[in-house]
């Protein structure tokens, strides 16, 4: 889902996350003393520039003067020498600010580098509920627009709050050096300013966010329409999606223009301000020159570092704005980094491992208030195949989620052979556990190189046997480009079914001892699916697996069925001896042939 | 280029009003340094002194200048004042004449005054006066006036002669200085300074404040204009994608197309506001700085041609240099996003495959690959900056440093040159404005053709324009059709030869992939037919108004599709339907029970593609839609797999009461479901091997003995009716 750029939003703790990224810079810190130091001094070389200039001009007027009254000439050995000194003043303060962007940019892409990689090691040591609370779009954002918004602040904002600050001060410090009255007229102009700009920020604000969530709205119509646009034009919907979309349109352009517009009014009304500025202090140093209390060199001087009092102001603001949503964004990105994690056994267990599980009175909920599986007891010999079926909901993909540990039992215990699970490392003890999911998940790459997951030492003759195995070698072979054809990012240019039967072959390939598979063949039609159990037979041979389907002639062959009911198993036993009690099972499965269309 | 030029066509006199506000914006622009200028040196240095025609001058003091000026002159000027006490006063306009007349008394009483002291003084003016005076008094007294005059005439004369053309200036300030003297001694040169500064001050606020306006309504029409596109541009989008067949959208791909309504649209935006601010200002800057360093007329333009040439190297340099890599950097990005949406989609199977290291390794690289090519290209921007601020600080040293030599020969000013340096650096700003905007646009560009790809899009599937008349009753007969997909090699359905009628109850089976729902999507026209047709009662579909043609057709995909809105909302979506018929929908499709157990019930919120709702509830709402429109023609493809066998038996029993009297297809997995179908086609690649009942087909298709065998045991399938 396409995010807004969250520019504007405010942190709930600004100064903690300035502190914590104050200490994420300290590694910097050698690079950023230079920065500062360089920052100040091509300022100030900024800042003394127009001031040597104007020796030359000065020295140029009067050697004009001297000449015209034949009392000498431009002494054109001064004036070059003043241009070479500034010249070279020019470049090395050039060399200053080039060296000062290099150390930062350095610094905030190294920055958003380390952020970027921290978050995805982070995302391996979350336990899985974290991810099923919430949407990929979100956490996605994190990682993209806030680690960005982060370090591109950070850039942008040090070197000009450095540069600001000097230049204010320098400015400043000249103003004051040349004669303190006009100063204190001068810094009148500040208060003026910041309430301006203040008023201006505070006032477009209103309108950013309004864009922003606006943006958010249209963009959300645009994805859910053009995602659903089968049904809407089955529904002959499209004119009233139309005129929905049209409204919300309105309102983005209305908050667009209108927060377009009033960040644009900044510029004008500091120039207005700026040259205020200019003619008040003008007139007042004429009043003083007039008394005598100030030279007119100096007026000249003084006026020109007047104009150069506002843009700081206004680069201040700026930064202020910029440190904002750098905080916002931090503070996205820490609250992520800090969530607890997994605890994690340190232990190994290396054994062969032979596939005998037991499951002891375990009990299970998500939710403190929400106990799913009740008071589970099983006892499954190695090789045995056991099937879970039942209504939805009724937790037979959490006894899944239990044996894998992607989540632990309140109470009770999970035995692989023996050994309560918690004991293992999860790397481990998944090692052992070879998995196919109801959603298929194939990345972008070869088709061989998919299934190759499953055991990434295989050579290409291992992959292709496992690939025949799953019986998905046919169809593959009349793809183009065969098990070199590429999968797409949405792994939309190959059908359901044929996914299905990637991932059994890359299952097939992982060769563990112990499966689960999670009704994986509820998308192929039975007619492969038949061949497919062919095959599953002879791989399960020998090896525990657990089959949860809804497809009940999925199950028929199993040695032993759990028949769950909200969470608990109501009964246990092989196909026909269900059928026999007569129970819920059987009423599970008569219903299949009850008069109907 | 052209084409988003053409789009601000549309809004012609709005530009031009823009076009005629910046002209506005770009003179003041222009005319405020001379002004600050004027401040400074007129203002301050010259006390406000404008004219070296004094307003009002002291008796001594103009007695003095008189006997210097020539007869005519004198005569001329003390018509121009009257006398009233011991000042006297101007009393007509400032002319030509009368300075020319004031000019060089002024300056000879001046450097009588000075004695080549640093600064003149007040007495030191009285006193020269004075010497005046009484030297004239030290004449012959036989004298006539104008003897004395001419005596004193050709001693300045020999003196003048002496001097050259370029000090003639000079002798204007000598001259006004001597007004300054004067209106300082009267005590009256305060005021004169302040009334100076004043004038000037407001005029300059004035300039400004006009300044201001423009630019604000510059902004504001800009604003507006290029949020107006924006807003169009999406809506014109928008409403092409909503006509779009299935075969247009699979050619952009859905992701693309959004990220064309939304990202593309904006940045065209952003550029539109640049254009109009930026690069209609900066010509009119340029030309106008232009204007004002051609007056002038001094030969320093090469150093303008020289920094302008050099600041576009330098810029183009960098583009040719960075440009492939600012390209890289999005798709640098987008792969990195893709890396991190697959950890984020399958954490499930990285930790079961025990594959976290590896994923880490994967995305450490394209996050390496990422931020290599940024440091490169944030780096190459550094270089930029400071090379371009020396270029052109160094362009006015050049200008100091010729611009003496030129000065030296007498060909220019002072005041000159110093204006030189601004009109100069306003020229190169521009050019400057101009090339950052250049490189923005060759992006802009890009997303503006794709915006146009799809408005331009020809549609392949085209509605009729009239209605047909006639009241349809639900048959659908395929007629030898065929199809291919657009992009396809083989063909995906071959010789299909069947007919739905109202009342019965159509199957489909088949194995993957071999062309079930194409045959759904072809009835509601996604797309059409490559050969034979399509018969709505004997009516080919292609002659039937889309719209008219879907009001007979209740569709429901393998996917519950929800919309946000409400339960009530997505329920009612085809038709405008009572509460009643809603809640019977509700109540056939089983969704009863889960929706009156929520809080809100029929009004509970479906947020954005049903995310708060599971499979299975969505797929029951989708069927409700579809009942409660109450169509001719229902379509399911296979849409009873998310509901467990008991839902699934239930309500099918119930639609059967529904659906007595229309035609009805199905395409399923589940032998369940078409058991009891009147009519079941048995699709294999593409063709139908099979059609007829259960009983027939068990006895002479072998592909669907294949799959009853599957699921059900023999006997089991033979008990079967």
């Amino acid at each position: 889902m396409p995010h807004p750029k969250r520019s504007t939003e405010k942190a709930k703790d600004f100064k903690g996350t300035m502190k914590t990224i104050l200490i994420s810079l300290k590694p910097y810190r050698f690079s950023l003393i230079l920065i500062l130091v360089f920052a100040i001094l091509s300022t100030v070389f900024n800042i003394l520039g127009p001031k040597i200039l104007a020796k030359a001009t000065t020295a140029l007027a009067t050697g004009w003067m001297a000449k015209i009254t034949h009392t000498g000439s431009i002494d054109f050995v001064y004036i070059g020498n003043v241009l070479l000194f500034l010249l070279g003043l020019y470049i090395v303060s050039g060399l200053f600010s080039f060296v000062q962007h290099w150390l930062m940019s350095g610094i905030s892409q190294k920055m958003c580098y380390s952020y970027r990689k921290d978050i995805s090691e982070k995302i391996n040591r979350l336990p899985l509920s974290y991810f099923e609370k919430r949407t990929i779009g979100e956490i996605l954002s994190r990682i993209t627009n806030d680690v960005d918004t982060l370090s591109n602040s950070l850039n942008q904002s040090i070197s000009q709050l450095v540069t600001s600050v000097t230049m204010l001060i320098g400015v400043f410090v000249m103003m004051l050096s040349i004669s303190p009255m006009m100063t204190f007229v001068a810094v009148l102009i500040l208060p003026v300013t910041i309430f301006l700009v203040m008023s201006v920020v505070k006032h477009s604000q209103k309108y950013f966010k309004a864009q922003q969530k606006m943006l958010g709205v249209v963009n959300g119509q645009v994805e859910e329409t053009y995602s659903g646009h089968n049904v809407i034009c089955a529904y002959n919907r499209q004119e009233t999606i139309l005129k929905e979309f049209k409204e919300s349109n309105e309102q983005l352009y209305q908050s667009a223009w209108k927060s377009q517009f009033l960040s644009g009014l900044m510029m004008p009304m500091m120039n207005f301000v700026s040259n205020a500025g200019y003619v008040v202090v003008a007139i007042m140093g004429g009043i003083y020159a007039c008394q005598g209390k100030i030279t007119i060199g100096d007026i000249q001087a003084f006026i020109q570092y007047v104009k150069n009092f506002t843009s700081p102001i206004q680069q201040l603001a700026q930064v202020f704005n910029q440190f904002q949503s750098m905080a916002a964004a931090g503070e996205r990105v820490f609250e992520f980094l800090n969530e607890p994690e997994e605890v994690e056994t340190q232990k190994r267990v290396s054994r062969e491992i032979k596939g005998e599980v037991t499951f002891d009175h375990v009990r299970f909920g998500y939710n403190e208030d929400k106990t799913v599986i009740k008071d589970f007891s099983c006892h499954i010999a190695p090789g045995q195949k056991i099937a879970i079926v039942g209504p939805t909901g009724a937790g037979k993909t959490t006894i899944v989620k239990l044996l894998m540990r992607f989540y632990d039992v309140n109470q009770g215990a999970i035995l692989l052979d023996g050994v309560n699970i918690k004991d293992f490392k999860r790397s481990d003890l998944r090692e052992n556990f070879g998995m196919v999911l109801q959603d298929t998940w194939l990345f972008e790459g070869s088709i061989l190189e998919n299934i190759r997951y499953g055991n990434l030492d295989a050579s290409d003759l291992e992959v292709i046997e496992a690939s025949k195995k799953a019986k998905a070698d046919h169809f593959i072979r009349t793809l183009p480009k065969g098990y070199s054809m590429e999968i797409n990012e949405d792994a939309s240019n190959i059908s359901q079914g044929q996914k299905q039967l990637l991932t059994i072959a890359r299952a097939i390939l992982a060769n563990n001892k112990v499966l689960i598979l999670d009704e994986a063949t509820s998308s192929v039609d039975t007619r492969t699916e038949s061949q497919i159990q062919e095959a599953m037979d002879v791989l399960m041979e020998g090896k525990t697996s657990f089959i949860i389907a809804h497809r009940l002639s999925t199950i028929k062959n199993a040695d032993c069925i759990l028949v769950m009911k909200d969470g608990d198993i109501v009964e246990q036993g092989n196909h026909e001896s269900l059928l026999k009690k007569n129970g819920f099972y059987a009423n599970l499965y008569n219903s299949q042939f009850e008069e109907c269309v | 280029m052209i084409s988003i030029l053409k789009q601000l066509s549309k809004h012609w006199i709005t530009c031009i009003v823009i076009f005629i506000l910046l002209v506005i914006q770009a003179n003041c622009d222009l005319s405020i340094p001379s002004m600050t200028s004027d401040i400074v040196d007129t203002g301050i240095q010259m006390s406000g002194i404008t004219s070296n025609v004094p307003d009002t001058i002291r008796k001594d003091s103009l007695d003095a200048l008189l006997w210097l000026m020539e007869e005519d002159d004198a005569q001329k000027v003390m018509d121009a004042y009257s006398l009233k006490e011991d000042i006297y006063t101007l009393v007509c306009e400032k002319n030509k004449t009368l300075e020319q007349a004031f000019t060089i008394p002024e300056m000879v009483l001046v450097s009588m005054a000075s004695n080549n002291k640093e600064e003149v003084q007040v007495k030191d003016l009285d006193e020269a006066c004075k010497n005046l005076l009484l030297s004239i008094q030290s004449f012959p007294a036989g004298m006539k006036d104008s003897q004395i005059r001419e005596v004193l005439q050709s001693t300045m004369n020999s003196q003048l002669s002496k001097m050259d053309e370029s000090t003639l200036d000079l002798m204007e300030s000598q001259a006004k200085a001597f007004v300054k003297l004067e209106y300082r001694a009267q005590g009256i040169e305060q005021k004169v300074q302040l009334s100076y500064l004043f004038k000037v001050g407001s005029k300059m606020l004035g300039y400004t404040l006009l300044l201001v306006a423009c630019a604000i309504l510059v902004g504001l029409l800009a604003s507006r204009v290029s949020a107006f596109i924006g807003k169009d541009l999406r809506e014109k989008v928008f409403e092409k994608v909503l006509s779009f067949s299935n075969e247009e959208i699979e050619s952009f791909s859905t992701a693309s197309l959004i990220t064309r309504t939304t990202n593309d649209i904006q940045q065209v935006q952003m550029v539109y506001v640049m254009l109009l601010r930026m690069v209609l200002y900066a010509p009119i800057l340029g030309i106008g700085g232009i204007v004002k360093v051609w007056n002038t007329g001094s030969d320093l333009s090469w150093i303008i041609v020289l920094t302008v040439g050099m600041l576009l190297g330098l810029i183009a340099l960098l583009m040719v240099i960075a440009m492939p890599k600012f390209k890289k950097v999005q798709t640098l990005v987008d792969h990195v996003n893709q890396v991190s949406r697959e950890i984020l989609t399958g954490v499930m199977p990285i930790r079961a495959f025990s594959r976290e290291e590896y994923e880490e390794k994967r995305f450490d690289k394209a996050n390496t690959e990422l931020m290599k090519n940024q440091l490169f290209t944030t780096r190459t921007m550094a270089f930029m900056m400071p090379f371009m601020t020396i270029i052109m600080n160094g362009c006015s040293l050049l200008i100091v440093w010729f611009g003496a030599k030129s000065m030296d020969m007498g060909n220019m000013q002072v005041g000159d040159l110093i204006a030189y340096i601004t009109y100069t650096m306003q020229i190169v700003m521009s050019f400057m404005m101009i090339a950052m905007v250049s490189i923005m646009l060759p992006r802009a560009s890009v997303a503006f053709s794709r915006i146009e790809e799809v408005l331009n899009k020809p549609l392949s599937i085209q509605s009729a324009d009239k209605p047909v008349e006639k009241e349809f009753k639900g048959e659908i007969q395929f007629s030898d059709v065929s199809f291919t997909y657009p992009d396809g090699q083989d063909e995906a359905l071959t010789h299909l030869n069947f007919t739905m009628k109202p009342g019965q109850t159509t199957a489909i089976v088949g194995s993957t992939g071999c062309g079930k729902s194409t045959i759904l999507n072809l009835i509601c026209r996604f797309y059409d037919v490559s050969k034979g047709s399509i018969l709505l009662d004997g009516v080919d579909i292609r002659s039937i108004p889309l719209d008219q043609l879907r009001d007979c057709i209740g569709y429901v995909g393998q996917k519950g599709i929800l919309f946000s809105g409400s339960i009530a909302s997505n329920i009612k979506f085809g038709s405008d339907i009572s509460d009643e018929k809603m809640k019977e929908a509700g109540q056939i499709a089983q969704a009863e029970e889960f929706i009156l157990s929520k809080s809100e019930q029929y009004n509970s919120h479906i947020a954005q593609s049903g995310t708060n709702v599971s499979g299975g509830q969505k797929q029951r709402i989708s069927i409700a839609r579809a009942i409660a429109k109450d169509p001719l023609i229902y379509l399911f493809d296979d849409s009873f797999s998310a509901l467990d066998f008991k839902t699934d038996a239930t309500l099918r029993k119930e639609l059967s009461k529904k659906t007595k009297d229309k035609t009805v297809l199905i395409v399923a997995q589940r032998i369940s479901t078409i058991l009891h179908a009147d009519q079941i086609l048995v699709l294999d690649e593409g063709r139908i091997v099979g059609m007829g009942n259960h009983r027939e087909l068990m006895k002479s298709c072998k592909e669907y003995q294949e799959i009853a065998r599957s699921q059900l045991s023999m006997s089991e399938l033979g008990g079967i009716e």
